[in-house]
């Protein structure tokens, strides 16, 4: 099946430009008639992974796939990889600076709400070398 | 009937073509196409930001004429509050109401009464928890259009209570319905108002009901009138009958503060209601309980159709408030549910959407994507479409073609110099 492919750098030192990748994914999205629930889904577990890469990982790329019954989205970071994922998938478990608490982020909720907003997500994870991050929210249009 | 009503127009002789317009269309509802500007109808939320920046006042809000109140035997006025802060040394809001009085209208009702109404309503679904929050203002029908062609998930978070005006109208329709016991027709209620969004709400309102204004009259075309008759004044009759609560919806922030809670958040200009709005959409705002969205900078006093600086307004409205009691109207049990929308805020996003068919709209982004990459970036506005992104979108749907862009088209004229000077 055809689908659309899109790329965007997720840059890892400037918080305000986290969420960019998102809304330009939303606005495709609504171009396309998608249904808004799904949408919504899509746009708020991408921007959580997108803060994410953000905090954790000094920025990477995220790629998307839209087709007419689902998006898949990877975001991939060359930073510290996750030492525990179970525990990162604990709400509330957040190894966020102070800095960035200051800030009204890392509450712990990340990765919990990409689980919850998303259909699929997998994690593939290795110390010192990276994070990829797999989501796919299906949808009935 | 058609299906869109807009009250913003142009006047096709006073329109050059320029890009000012084109480039501050918050929803890039406007082309250029054969050096006029054109609307499209399904993006405009009558905002009236084309109006505020064409230089050569081509476009215009179609609002009532002070002369249409003579088509009816009894003449209402509804006063917007911003109108309030319109005039300099005014102390009492009675001048203006008792002027109201001397150009031509019986009865004046000011929309700032049915302001407190919409507060305590508010309040009182809170408290009872009725609402999806965070809850939305429907005050501002611009916003409310904005909603319901951009936003289909904040569709119901919009407060499902009739907007002041429409309150006022019908309240002030059955007040003088009950004193004079002429049938509705021979009553016309004006709206006097200070933004092209309420002409077009008069006309075809959101929500599907049909108003009870007969028409809006725009501050600026009462004002030269009404401040002569203001200044002949000898009595003054006690009208106004609002308290601050009101009278402080003419401002940004003042339907909030009625809220009389502290979670809430007041935003105003067009593009930052865009902004909270997309954060909304996106759950970054959280732990606010009321958001009131006005598309006017400052407010109802930002208005398009006012006549004063709307910081100067703003600063005489809270000098007008300061000896105001808080509130002087109060909501009766039976009238909450007279005041709630009979029907939902139904999303139509058909403006942005690319086909009706999910298959085809992915086809047609594909194309839309490969035109966009090859045109320059400059976001010039040359073309007739506001960006480059929304110039492809306008070729894949047929209302542009390449060659529009003068960028392109000067590549392609290099190329035959270039061609022709080595064949020489």
């Amino acid at each position: 099946m055809s689908a659309i492919h899109l790329r965007y750098e997720v840059p890892g030192d400037d918080f305000t430009r986290a969420g960019e990748a998102s809304g330009a994914v939303k606005k495709r999205l609504k171009a396309l008639g998608y249904n808004p629930d799904a949408i919504r889904r899509v746009a708020i577990a991408m921007y959580e992974a997108e803060i994410n890469m953000v905090i954790h990982a000094e920025g990477g790329y995220c790629d998307v796939d839209i087709y007419p019954d689902r998006v898949e989205v990877l975001l991939a970071d060359k930073g510290p990889g996750i030492p525990d994922v179970e525990k990162a998938m604990q709400a509330g478990f957040s190894t966020a600076p102070d800095n960035v608490r200051n800030l009204g982020f890392g509450a712990g909720m990340g990765l919990p709400n990409i689980k919850k907003y998303t259909d699929d997500m997998r994690i593939e994870t290795e110390i010192g070398v990276g994070t990829n991050l797999y989501l796919t929210v299906k949808v009935n249009n | 009937m058609q299906k869109y009503f807009h009250s913003v127009e142009l006047e096709a002789d006073k329109c050059c073509g320029c890009t000012n317009c084109l480039k501050r269309c918050p929803t890039e509802a406007i082309r250029v196409h054969d050096g006029k500007a054109t609307i499209l109808s399904e993006r405009c939320i009558d905002c009236g930001e084309c109006i505020r920046i064409c230089p050569h006042r081509a476009k215009k809000a179609h609002s009532s004429t002070i002369e249409e109140i003579e088509n009816y035997k009894i003449k209402v006025a509804i006063p917007a509050p911003a109108l309030f802060g319109q005039f300099s040394n005014l102390d009492d809001i009675d001048i203006v109401l008792n002027g109201l009085r001397a150009i031509g209208f019986d009865f004046i009702f000011e929309v700032s009464r049915a302001a407190e109404l919409v507060s305590e309503a508010t309040r009182k679904l809170i408290n009872e928890g009725k609402l999806n929050k965070p809850i939305i203002s429907s005050a501002c029908p611009a916003v409310v259009r904005l909603i319901k062609i951009r936003f289909p998930d904040l569709c119901d978070n919009v407060m499902p209570i009739l907007a002041p005006m429409e309150i006022a109208a019908r309240l002030a329709r059955k007040e003088v319905k009950n004193q004079t016991g002429l049938p509705d027709e021979e009553i016309g209620v004006f709206f006097i108002t200070p933004c092209a969004a309420k002409v077009t709400e008069v006309t075809s309102p959101t929500t599907g009901e049909k108003s009870a204004c007969n028409g809006a009259i725009a501050i600026s075309k009462i004002y030269p009138a009404l401040t002569q008759a203001m200044e002949k004044l000898s009595v003054l009759e006690p009208i106004a009958n609002s308290g601050l609560i009101g009278v402080g919806w003419a401002t940004s922030g003042g339907e909030s503060a009625a809220m009389l809670g502290d979670k809430y958040l007041a935003a105003d200009g067009i593009e930052n209601v865009i902004r909270v709005l997309e954060g909304l959409e996106d759950d970054k705002i959280r732990d606010v309980d009321f958001i009131e969205l006005n598309a006017c900078s400052g407010g109802c006093v930002g208005g398009v159709l006012t006549v004063e600086n709307p910081y100067v307004a703003q600063a005489r409205i809270q000098n007008l408030r300061k000896y105001l009691p808080i509130s002087l109207n109060h909501l009766k049990d039976e009238e909450l549910e007279e005041f709630m929308w009979k029907g939902e805020l139904e999303f139509s996003g058909e403006g942005f959407r690319l086909d009706e068919d999910i298959f085809k709209a992915m086809d047609k982004m594909e194309q839309m994507e490969e035109i966009c990459a090859g045109l320059p970036g400059l976001d010039c506005g040359s073309c007739g479409s506001p960006t480059c992104r929304a110039m492809a979108e306008d070729i894949v749907k047929g209302i542009a073609k390449e060659g529009d862009c003068i960028h392109k088209l000067k590549e392609s004229i290099q190329h035959i110099y270039d061609h022709l000077k080595n064949t020489i």
